[in-house]
């Protein structure tokens, strides 16, 4: 049976039914989650999508943080489900202090969407297993808040413990040390600001570099079965 | 104290500030006339807003008529609703409909460019969920002035910022549009919106009230004093850059900005709410709210069903409980729809408005009778026959006549201007055009807007058409496309409709669609000014002319007048959006040349036609003569000979030639993917060839071997097809004339919107 993996959607996101379409191209099983009610028993990865959480009004991902769903998306990561944040599910991720640091405005303060080149920094996390160190590849960027910022010594730690993921190539909007993704200690819990969900098919994608991300998971779920 | 019919029936002489509310003498005297009485304070305020220009019509009725007139079938099935509704819809095949309209949003854009910008765009989209469908896709023909003018560093990155904060917001991919800049529109840019939605067949609905004893919901964001008098105050007078307070002249609090403020997050939430309601079919009739407010929504709903409406204020959700009934009723609060439900339906209707937490409230009920009344703390404020506001409004039969200055513009033609001269003057002169602010890359702008969200944009900007996929599994899709030129239509106003019309349509059908209808914003001066009137006249005439030979119906769009800057009024800019269909978007053409060795070939004529030309404006400020002729049996074959090459994969790239000619098109095409050309214009005039603007061509690229299905393809369809070259190398070479790399051109095409914006701090 292939995995299934959930996608939340919260009041305000947008890019879940790309996820939800991306996971069932990957081969898994997509589940949709509703933040208010569902639960995470059912499944075996969550997926916290882009968007406007709550308008994003407050902070980013600060309101869809303390959303019900959150709370055992928060238990099933520390015990080890992979989740993906991506966008705006990377800053709520942040928001949630599953993952360090803070999404703060583009230094050139306008919304971006374009085509962008990363590096792959980290393969041993349950997203990127099946990417290559050190690969170049190219996810669609758009945001108007995704300059990463952490104090110094979170960015020692993350960059001491091999925890960040991907860099920016021509950083796009002032983010430290060019960081696009981040993950947790463990290495279940990602989080990324450009979209591998709008990377998955030749028709509407700049490339197909996302469907590694979704490939790794399942193989992670599939070898961890 | 509210002003109620048993109070105005008892105080007929009371003065009213009709005049302030936009009305003409005339105007006031015939709703007394129609109540036979004064109207209250609310009915005047309704009757103002309704009865304004932006919301009846009143002096382009009597031409738009004429769109009635064309064909209610698209070349691949029927309207399913046309004008006069939310938006056209028409069937595309496979059991889907689309539905898609431009509007304008020129005046707030002014004077609060990225709320102006925003609430343009979250309007169109709320006419699109009104029919039943769930947009899919925004595109945003704007205009401002001059690139370096002081005031399009304050316009253009508010307007931006507005239009992006917006969609994004909404998840909508923004896949097409223009940034075109022209010194009349300095002091009244254009803000236009066209969104495009999606529905099935079945899912279509109306804007109608039917069934005495349904309940009349409003649902979505609380009505609070913003917008009040949008309408008529900020759309439908000549406007002055003082005018940016309020006007209502009602007395409420002082100084309320007409401007409506947006709130993106309540649109989508609004949006999924509303579509959860469509599929649970517990709608009866649909309205959103927009321009005139709860004026607007009553009395149309009213109007277009079997009896009356009966509705109580003290009911509305406020922001502001200081509101008087006539500020509420006129008040342009964005995120609102109204509807129409089955009492046994409400509390479902109810559940699926918390689950979004969306405030939804019952405000009224379908009655017996023809009457619209509104109560307001239990007495009668408003008791009108409901037709009356919403479409018996004054109809203006405006003078017009063909400006005696015209026969002058047209006898001032480009013959006399100098042309350059030789390889290095040509060259010269495509770098200066290249980084021309209506030629040059306009990523500053549109790379804040989100193209790929939904993951269906198959084409977006800069490609000639957006193009959206419906259906991943057949891969049904449509395209559409935005076109305008003030400076043709200013020549003529009547060719310039069409040419503007030729180029959407050819836009559409170089992606690989078939075009099938036609939206269109009619963007003018002031109406009163018999000049004007003559443009539009002539506009609209063109317009149903294109149509007509096209065999493509006109399926709705929008008028704004009062578009100038004192006495000056902008160029008249109609602009068409055509849409099409494409039956597997797999075999969609894009503009740029894809690899090296590939063959490059012109179809169409090319003429000595540089009157309204970029080269005539950037080079010589010049703008007189005669625009391009029109051959529009040509375009309708040339479409046939795109479409069905796209079916059979024959082209690897093909680009409309317009704004810039022959040259801009090959260096767009070259820059996409840094794919250059080596062209060979044979014994033409290099100068002609490269920069004249003759319409009916497109130039497309393919590999040797299918040549000679071209050459068929073209004979079957008697266009002219002429070799131009071999893609390849990262040069542009015009062969004997010269040589320019692409990392020159690139540098020139993509700096002058930056750098204008950096000069001005953003």
């Amino acid at each position: 049976m292939a995995p299934r993996i959930g996608v939340v959607t919260f009041p305000g996101s947008l890019d879940d039914h790309d996820a939800l379409r991306a996971v069932g191209l990957c081969g898994a099983e997509p589940v949709s989650l509703w933040h208010g009610s569902d639960s995470v028993a059912g499944v075996d990865a969550v997926i916290l999508p882009g968007g406007f959480s709550y308008g994003d009004y407050l902070r980013c991902g600060a309101i869809a943080a303390f959303a019900p769903v959150m709370t055992e998306v928060i238990a099933a990561a520390e015990a080890g489900m992979p989740v993906l944040g991506i966008c705006n599910g990377f800053q709520v991720l942040c928001e949630a202090q599953l993952l360090p640091g803070a999404l703060i405005r583009n230094e050139r303060q306008t919304f971006v969407c374009r085509d962008q080149r990363l590096r792959v920094a980290s393969v041993d996390t349950a997203w990127t297993s099946a990417l290559t160190l050190g690969q170049e590849i190219t996810l669609v960027l758009k945001n108007g808040e995704g300059r990463y910022v952490a104090d110094a010594d979170t960015l020692d730690r993350l960059e001491g413990e091999g925890r960040v993921v991907f860099r920016y190539l021509d950083n796009p909007n002032g983010s430290l040390s060019d960081i696009a993704g981040v993950c947790n200690r463990r290495g279940n819990v990602v989080g990324l600001m450009p979209h591998p969900e709008h990377n998955v098919e030749a028709l509407t994608s700049p490339s197909l570099d996302g469907r590694a991300l979704f490939e790794s998971v399942l193989d992670f779920l599939t070898a961890r079965v | 104290m509210a002003d109620t019919v048993k109070n105005a029936a008892r105080t007929l002489d009371q003065p009213q500030p009709w005049a302030e509310l936009g009305l003409k003498e005339d105007e006031y005297l015939r709703i007394r006339d129609i109540l036979g009485r004064r109207p209250t304070a609310a009915e005047l305020a309704m009757y103002s807003v309704m009865w304004s220009e932006h919301c009846s019509y009143k002096s382009s009725k009597v031409h738009l008529r004429k769109f009635g007139e064309l064909t209610q079938e698209t070349p691949v099935g029927k309207m399913l609703a046309g004008i006069g509704e939310n938006a056209g819809v028409i069937d595309v095949g496979q059991g889907y409909a689309v539905t898609f309209k431009v509007e304008s949003h020129n005046h707030p854009s002014y004077v609060e460019p990225y709320q102006g910008a925003a609430t343009g765009v979250g309007g169109i989209v709320r006419d699109i969920l009104a029919m039943g469908a769930r947009p899919v896709a925004v595109l945003d023909p704007l205009r401002f002035g001059p690139l370096d003018a002081p005031d399009t560093a304050r316009v253009l990155p508010g307007v931006v910022a507005g239009v992006g904060g917006y969609g994004n917001c909404l998840g909508l991919p923004n896949v097409g549009g223009e940034v075109v800049f022209d010194p009349s529109y300095a002091g009244n840019p254009l803000v236009n919106a066209l969104c495009v939605g999606v529905l099935r067949h079945e899912d279509l609905h109306l804007a109608k009230a039917t069934g005495a004893g349904n309940l009349v919901i409003l649902y979505g964001a609380a009505t609070g004093g913003d917008g009040i008098g949008g309408v008529s105050v900020l759309a439908s007078e000549t406007f002055d850059a003082a005018s940016d307070g309020s006007a209502s002249g009602l007395g409420g609090p002082a100084k309320r900005p007409s401007v409506q403020v947006g709130d993106p997050f309540m649109e989508k939430l609004l949006i999924e709410c509303t579509l959860e309601i469509f599929a649970a079919r517990i709608v009866s009739g649909i309205q959103d709210l927009g321009g005139a407010g709860l004026s607007c929504a009553t009395s149309e709903l009213a109007s277009a069903g079997d009896g009356g409406m009966h509705v109580n204020l003290d009911q509305v959700p406020l922001r502001d409980s200081t509101l008087s009934p006539e500020e509420i009723l006129m008040s342009e609060s964005q995120e609102r729809m109204m509807a129409v439900v089955e009492p046994e339906h409400v509390e479902q209707f109810l559940r699926i408005c918390a689950k979004w937490d969306v405030l939804a409230t019952v405000i009224g009920e379908v009655t017996d009778g023809d009457r619209l009344t509104i109560d307001w703390h239990g007495e009668t404020v408003v008791d009108v026959p409901p037709r009356t506001v919403a479409h018996d409004g004054p109809v203006y039969q405006r003078p017009y006549a063909r400006p005696a200055r015209q026969d002058r513009i047209q006898a001032d033609g480009v013959d006399v201007l100098p042309r350059p001269v030789g390889g290095e003057e040509l060259a010269a002169t495509v770098l200066r055009l290249v980084a021309s602010p209506n030629l040059c890359d306009k990523s500053w702008v549109t790379d804040q807007y989100d193209r790929y969200v939904r993951g269906n944009s198959v084409l977006a900007q800069p490609e000639d058409a957006g193009m959206l996929r419906i259906d991943p599994d057949t891969g049904l899709g449509v395209a559409v496309s935005t076109d305008g030129n003030g400076r043709f239509a200013y020549l003529d106003p009547y060719a310039g409709a069409q040419l503007s019309l030729a180029e959407a349509y050819r836009n559409v059908a170089v992606s690989g669609a078939q075009p099938v209808a036609i939206t269109d914003c009619l963007n003018f001066g002031s109406p009163e000014d018999p000049d004007v009137m003559w443009q539009f006249s002539e506009t609209v005439e063109g317009l149903v002319g294109g149509c007509r030979e096209l065999g493509i119906p006109v399926t709705g769009g929008n008028v704004s007048f009062y578009n100038q800057t004192g006495e000056t009024a902008i160029l008249p800019t109609p602009v068409v959006g055509v849409l099409g269909v494409i039956d597997d978007v797999s075999h969609r053409t894009s503009v740029g040349f894809r690899r090296a060795g590939e063959e490059v070939f012109l179809l169409g004529d090319t003429r000595d036609e540089l009157a309204g030309s970029v080269w005539a404006d950037v080079v010589h400020a010049h703008l007189g003569g005669r625009p391009p002729v029109l051959d529009l049996d040509h375009e309708r074959r040339l479409a046939e000979l795109l479409v069905r090459g796209a079916g059979r994969g024959l082209f690897s790239s093909a680009h409309d030639l317009a704004d810039g000619g022959l040259i801009q098109a090959l260096v767009e095409a070259s820059l996409r993917h840094g794919v250059g050309v080596r062209v060979d214009l044979g014994v033409a005039d290099p100068f002609v060839a490269l920069f004249s603007e003759s319409t009916g061509r497109v130039v497309v690229s393919l590999p040797a071997d299918r040549v000679p299905e071209l050459i068929e393809l073209a004979e079957a369809a008697r266009v002219p097809v002429r070799r131009l070259g071999v893609t390849g190398d990262d040069v542009l070479e015009v062969e004997g004339q010269f040589t320019l790399p692409l990392s020159e051109i690139r540098a020139a095409w993509q700096a002058p919107i930056p750098a204008a914006m950096a000069a001005a701090g953003h």
